[in-house]
């Protein structure tokens, strides 16, 4: 059975398309069959993130609006087989994509593929309605700090709200993904804790990502992290939120990095 | 527990702060979430009785609900064009024509 997931936060810039790629690509590596599909009309950076950015030809409104079939819009990505790219257009016209539309690509994505995870842009105007509307999961990822917490609370109240599922009585498995995690701060009583932010949101935690370098790093090259370095901090803290999201059970840790022996001597932060 | 980085900082731990202003403002915006489209149900309900009686545009009627910690107001914003002889008449205070 396919499930159709969805990367979301209501604010933006905590990390929605990082995370979706590190997910998916985490996926298809245990060889699941992932489509990744962004639904940030206008402001499209899933391509970028992965490195496809000049392999696109068509997109989710074509296929919508019929200008293209599904299989051209569909980009597998170079390195793994089994992970696919559904990318958003530019168009300017946020209308484009219908209720009517979406739900027919995600019909169609459910037959071909075991995960469909798509890529919320920030808000909760329509492209973010949109893209959770047919989701049976939901990640929401949030940074531990104020104004990201605020706003995952209102898109959990959305889900159980605004989603095919909520409306038709059913739930939408909801996790929380909290990226951008500082152990040090934390501890030190400068950023909210773990325990703060799983308490004010009330919802089940898939994961820790430490804040990184690795990160931009694997973005600037087009690269997944899980993929970019396999065992850097926040790829291990992916592959397991990946792991938890295919039903394992994975003992939660905010994993470290390893400091090599000259960042030790230079005490180079790692950030 | 002594917290020895923050004796040393001199600074206090703000989390604490951060997680008490969210614990409070969550509980007040989840309790609004119940009744998000009261503002926009008052609106209809008071756009359809008056343009019984009065031309008005839809655009131009504004609800606004301000929440003070002891008062709160409704403040109802319509913008009537014109008076004019027909909605005078309409309003039943046209003068009487032959």
């Amino acid at each position: 059975m396919a499930k159709v997931l969805v990367v979301t936060s209501g604010k933006g810039g905590v990390g929605k398309t990082t995370s979706t790629a590190a997910l998916g690509a985490a996926l298809a590596q245990m060889g699941e069959k992932v489509v990744v599909v962004d639904f940030d009309v206008g402001l499209r950076n899933l391509d970028l993130v992965l490195g496809a950015e000049r392999r696109v030809v068509f997109d989710l409104i074509n296929v919508v609006q019929g200008f293209a079939k599904l299989s051209q819009a569909l980009i597998r990505d170079k390195r793994l087989e089994n992970l696919w790219l559904l990318p958003a257009s530019q168009t300017r016209d946020k209308d484009a994509l219908t209720d009517e539309g979406v739900s027919s690509i995600i019909e169609d994505l459910r037959g071909r593929f075991d995960w469909i995870l798509c890529d919320s842009p920030a808000g909760i105007e329509r492209g973010a309605m949109l893209a959770m509307r047919y989701a049976d999961e939901a990640v929401i990822v949030t940074n531990p700090e104020v104004s990201s917490v605020r706003d995952s609370d209102r898109i959990i109240g959305m889900l159980d709200s605004k989603t095919v599922k909520a409306e038709k009585g059913e739930r939408v498995e909801k996790h929380v993904l909290i990226t951008r995690y500082d152990t040090a701060r934390a501890a030190r009583g400068e950023m909210l804790s773990i325990e703060d932010i799983l308490e004010i949101l009330a919802t089940p935690l898939l994961g820790i990502i430490p804040e990184s370098q690795d990160v931009l790093r694997a973005s600037n090259v087009g690269c997944p992290v899980t993929l970019n370095d396999a065992t850097s901090a926040p790829a291990r803290a992916y592959i397991d939120a990946a792991r938890r999201l295919k039903g394992e059970t994975v003992t939660m840790m905010v994993p470290v990095e390893r400091k090599g022996l000259m960042d030790r001597l230079l005490g180079r932060r790692a950030a | 527990m002594m917290n020895l980085p923050r004796l040393f900082s001199g600074r206090t731990a703000s989390a604490p702060v951060a997680r008490e202003r969210l614990q409070i403002l969550l509980a007040h915006e989840r309790g609004l979430r119940g009744q998000p489209d009261l503002l926009e149900l008052l609106r209809a309900e008071i756009l359809a009785t008056v343009s019984r009686h009065v031309v008005v545009d839809p655009e131009k009627v504004i609800v606004r609900m301000d929440r003070g910690h002891h008062v709160s107001t409704l403040e109802v914003d319509i913008e009537v064009p014109m008076i004019t002889e027909r909605s005078n008449a309409a309003l039943g205070m046209g003068s009487a024509r032959p």
